[in-house]
């Protein structure tokens, strides 16, 4: 550490820091532009040029390094004049529109001119204009109002790592955009709004909605991915929620956050929303208040456990839901003799549940992750899935961590793969098993002999041997699985396989998971095998694929949209459509939400209500509301809570989240789970053997915004370059094999189900697979997310 | 990607850009952006269309926006189609105190366009740039390759002359 001296404050500061970082720290302010502490010093707005001891001219704040004995004076009169000198250059060609400037009231250009501009611009010629950009549907440009900062171009380069912005032309001609007119596609796009200091970047969805005083701010956790990123909901008045922003946390998302997280909230004044209970009395629906629904809700479901016992009913509740609302669903269940209890909606493959951790979660955290020296990354597309975890892993490959790929998608990520490995989904596995076999043959851990049984059919690939040469150098290795090997058909033995590789190469197993808590539903018991803080029970019930297969009697459906939630759409909605009793608590209803519902009870969506998610790390994060619910919906643990109530169900009086969060957490810290033995222990020689096939295969993803209710309403996001269109997707290779042209509409069939679609080309796809993404309408008529798939030829 | 740029840039261009890229190390192929452009350019009617930017972008494995930045930087890449000759006049300081703006009437009333346009006959594109740095000999223009010093009206006009014929 080093002694440097502030406007007469003697400050300690580690050496190599700039003179800004140091004035950061100890709270003196320094007036700044294109100074970011999360991006590379571009020192070319000049707007932080202070007086430092000996040096003839105001040197810039952000790129001179401290040294020792350094006095530095930020108020002195070289300082200010300097300082007002630049704001008035800076103020030549900045438009004086405030008044009808979007960013006014949180613009640091006004802030900073008020602080140290001069009061009357001397510059009385003709001001530069530029045209505006179209850049896409998140984010509005008024680029006459650019101070040319660089903030933003720097953003696409060191953080989103696609350049996609650039300084273009020169001297007073130059410009901030993208040159071509294109929509940015970076799934972090939007943070540049936060970046821009002036009104040149803003929130497109927000425009002229309201003024940043008249906001109040409400810090919140959105519902859409398993990161936790801390955000800030701004409500104003009774028009409920105008946006969100980023809540700084250094640990979670730094400063940044998803589009999906930021622009989600759109969908909140969806028309779709569903505010009053209904009920649907002789094929009828009917608005209804909630005494009335409530009471029809018990009725029903008495009957039915009366009639047809409680083995006939199914509880599927999506993965976004809060801790409490897992909790109270499940204990809903549970005390009516109902073990049938999901929020696994996208997965099949269940034989791994009893040997699965506490919960499936990253097991670190994730600024571990990101000093990582090897990650390999399995079945998982990380940067459109989290895209803050993303982030985390370009970063540990900046540094210089190894990332391998070992996928059916030939997915491109804003970091380098050091080598990849890319096969059908049929052949996953065997491509999984090649690596542990290669590992095996090398590495000096033990391994029980029925798991070298295993392995002693297998035959390795060279480029797979490759692969696995280069996971035995080096310390910390993590092995991430992502929704493609979690929902894949033989998810079981990806993980065990998974484990055993760990085991050989010393890494550790992490679990991206879908949905924003899914780790809260394994630890609050919405999972069939296990109940609330405990371990595996002797009898366990049905899990989401069984529940669907049998055609149940009964199912509760929790923001759940079988058509698009469900790994087999088209079987769960037959499931559904069969069953006398439907009960949907959701956020929005639909079409087919009316159709096959009995009882619709309107629940609020996550800034409406308080509640907690566990992140992928375990960390608890709890939240308040941030407005009131719309129309007559209701917290979804309020509605459960009631129900449990009418049903004289014991233990069922909460009067807060708090309440049902804490009795949760107690019992969690008092149970000791056990934790199971290495799966990998039980292969042996018959787990598999790999036979290749020539089937036509399909390949499932949820796309970014398709992955929930409320994002699949996201107009803004819907509309973003990011987002995914329905389609076949596949290779050209393969395409002109089977005598198809891009933009062709074919049908493709799944058993008794099928879809018209159109055929959109795409190299990242194998051969002999088609990519078709879930989430659409368009594709709820098809069958199982991975398996054989039949394909019309474009002659019909 | 790379089967589209073979059609956009010819063999012969590639040849040439490949030649410049042995001169840098291999993460550093931005280096020879400044000459792969340059080539692209001679060897499309002296003009840099949108597409071909973008595919030497792609062919040095670069954002696309980084070679939109560099062409639209300097002025020796023509962004528009241009005429047989392009002349290119200096108008910084030492040019404008010696007398270029005589320079940029005379060639206004002699070819009939302006800065940035170019003649109906194709022949001419008149072109205002920054320093040449020539500054001894202002003022100073660029026609093509050829730089041409201590202009007056009556020099220039013999230069056309010659141009012309």
């Amino acid at each position: 550490m080093i002694e440097i001296e502030i406007d007469g404050k003697k400050l300690e500061v580690a050496p190599g820091s700039m003179i800004i970082e140091a004035a950061d720290a100890a709270g003196i302010n320094i007036p700044r532009f294109c100074y970011h502490k999360k991006l590379s010093v571009a020192a070319n707005c000049r707007m932080c040029l202070v007086d430092v001891d000996k040096v003839g001219k105001a040197l810039p704040a952000c790129a001179t390094p401290v040294t020792a004995g350094m006095k530095v004076q930020t108020q002195s009169q070289k300082a200010m004049e300097a300082q007002r000198a630049v704001m008035e250059f800076l103020l030549i060609n900045h438009p004086l529109d405030c008044p009808i400037c979007d960013q006014g009231g949180q613009c640091e250009l006004q802030d900073i001119s008020m602080g140290y501009g001069p009061d009357v611009s001397r510059y009385n010629f003709g001001k530069r204009s530029i045209k505006d950009k179209d850049i896409g549907p998140l984010i509005e440009t008024e680029m006459t109002r650019c101070i040319q900062c660089t903030r933003c171009v720097r953003f696409g380069t060191e953080i989103a790592g696609l350049r996609e912005m650039g300084a273009y032309n020169r001297g007073e001609n130059l410009e901030i955009g993208t040159f071509i007119e294109k929509s940015l596609v970076s799934e972090m796009s939007a943070n540049i709004i936060d970046l821009c200091p002036v009104g040149a970047l803003t929130s497109k969805p927000f425009r002229f909605t309201a003024r940043a005083w008249e906001l109040i701010q409400h810090a919140s956790i959105p519902s859409h991915d398993c990161i936790g990123s801390n955000i800030y909901v701004h409500t104003r008045n009774h028009h409920g929620i105008m946006r969100v922003v980023p809540r700084e946390n250094e640990s979670i998302n730094e400063t940044w956050i998803s589009d999906r997280d930021r622009f989600s909230y759109t969908a909140f004044k969806s028309n779709d929303r569903l505010t009053v209970p209904m009920v649907k009395r002789g094929g009828h629906w009917q608005e209804v208040d909630w005494q009335q629904a409530l009471d029809f809700a018990v009725t029903k479901l008495q009957d039915l456990l009366h009639q047809q016992g409680a083995k006939q009913l199914a509880g599927l509740i999506s993965p976004s839901s809060t801790v409490e609302e897992f909790y109270l669903f499940q204990k809903l269940l549970r005390s009516l003799g109902c073990d049938n209890i999901d929020h696994r909606l996208h997965q099949t493959d269940f034989s791994h549940q009893q040997n699965m951790m506490q919960f499936p979660g990253l097991g670190m955290t994730l600024e571990e992750l990101q000093q990582q020296e090897i990650i390999v990354l399995i079945g998982s597309n990380i940067q459109r899935e989290q895209p803050i975890a993303g982030h985390r892993v370009r970063k540990a490959s900046l540094q210089g961590c190894k990332i391998f790929q070992i996928n059916v998608v030939d997915y491109q990520f804003n970091f380098t793969v050091t080598d990849k490995y890319i096969v059908k989904p049929s052949e996953l596995v065997h491509a999984l098993a090649q690596i542990a076999k290669a590992l095996s043959l090398v590495s000096d851990q033990k391994i029980p002999d029925n798991t070298l049984d295993f392995l002693s059919n297998i035959t390795i690939n060279e480029n797979v041997r490759a692969i696995a040469e280069q996971l035995l150098i080096g310390e910390r290795k993590t092995l991430i699985l992502g929704a493609i090997a979690q929902n894949h058909p033989q998810a079981g033995l990806l993980s065990q396989i998974s484990e055993l590789i760990a085991r050989l190469c010393g890494a550790k197993i992490a679990y991206l998971t879908e949905g924003a808590n899914a780790a809260g539903a394994w630890l609050a018991g919405a999972i069939p095998h296990r109940h609330a803080a405990s371990n595996n029970m002797a009898m366990e019930g049905l899990n989401t694929a069984d529940a669907i297969a049998a055609k149940l009697k009964g199912y509760i459906l929790f923001n759940v949209e079988p058509e698009c939630d469900c790994a087999n759409p088209n079987l769960a909605l037959q499931a559904i459509e069969q069953a006398e009793v439907v009960i949907s608590f959701s956020t929005f209803k639909s079409p087919s939400l009316m159709l096959y519902a009995d009882i619709l009870l309107p629940i609020a969506p996550f800034a409406e209500m308080s509640g907690t998610f566990i992140n992928t790390e375990g960390k608890w994060q709890s939240f308040n509301a941030t407005t009131l619910p719309k129309g007559d919906t209701r917290p979804g643990w309020k509605v459960i809570r009631v129900l449990g109530n009418l049903m004289n169900l014991p233990q069922f009086d909460y009067v807060s989240a708090e309440q049902i969060r804490d009795e949760l957490k107690v019992m969690i810290d008092a149970q000791s789970f056990t934790s199971s033995v290495p799966s990998y222990n039980q292969l042996t020689q018959s787990s598999y053997s790999h036979q290749t096939n020539n089937h036509l295969e399909r390949i499932t993803e949820w796309p970014i915004y398709r992955i929930d209710a409320l994002v699949r309403r996201s107009i803004p996001l819907q509309q973003s370059a990011a987002s995914i269109l329905p389609g076949i997707y596949l290779n050209n290779a393969f395409a002109q094999q089977l005598n198809l042209t891009d933009g062709s509409k074919t049908t493709v069939k799944q058993g008794d189900g099928e879809a018209n679609l159109a055929v959109i080309i795409d190299d990242k796809i194998p051969d002999n697979c088609v990519f078709i993404p879930a989430g659409f309408s368009e594709t709820a008529k098809l069958g199982a997310s991975f398996g054989i798939i039949e394909i019309g030829s474009a002659h019909g | 990607m790379s089967s589209n740029n073979k059609t956009i840039l010819s063999e012969k261009v590639c040849a040439e850009i490949d030649r410049w890229l042995t001169k840098y190390p291999p993460h550093g192929k931005q280096s020879a952006l400044l000459p792969a452009l340059l080539i692209a350019q001679e060897n499309n009617d002296n003009w840099l269309p949108q597409h071909i930017i973008e595919a030497v972008a792609d062919y040095l494995a670069i954002p696309r926006i980084a070679a939109f930045e560099v062409a639209s930087f300097y002025s020796m890449y023509h962004l528009k189609p241009v005429g047989k000759n392009v002349i290119s006049v200096c108008t910084n300081i030492s040019c404008m105190l010696s007398g270029s703006e005589k320079i940029e009437h005379y060639l206004n009333k002699k070819l009939g366009v302006k800065f940035g346009e170019t003649t109906e006959d194709c022949k001419y594109t008149i072109k205002e740039v920054e320093c040449l740095a020539a500054c001894a000999n202002a003022p100073v223009c660029q026609i093509n390759k050829d730089y041409h010093e201590n202009l007056t009206p009556e020099k220039l006009d013999e230069i056309l002359k010659k141009l012309d014929n």
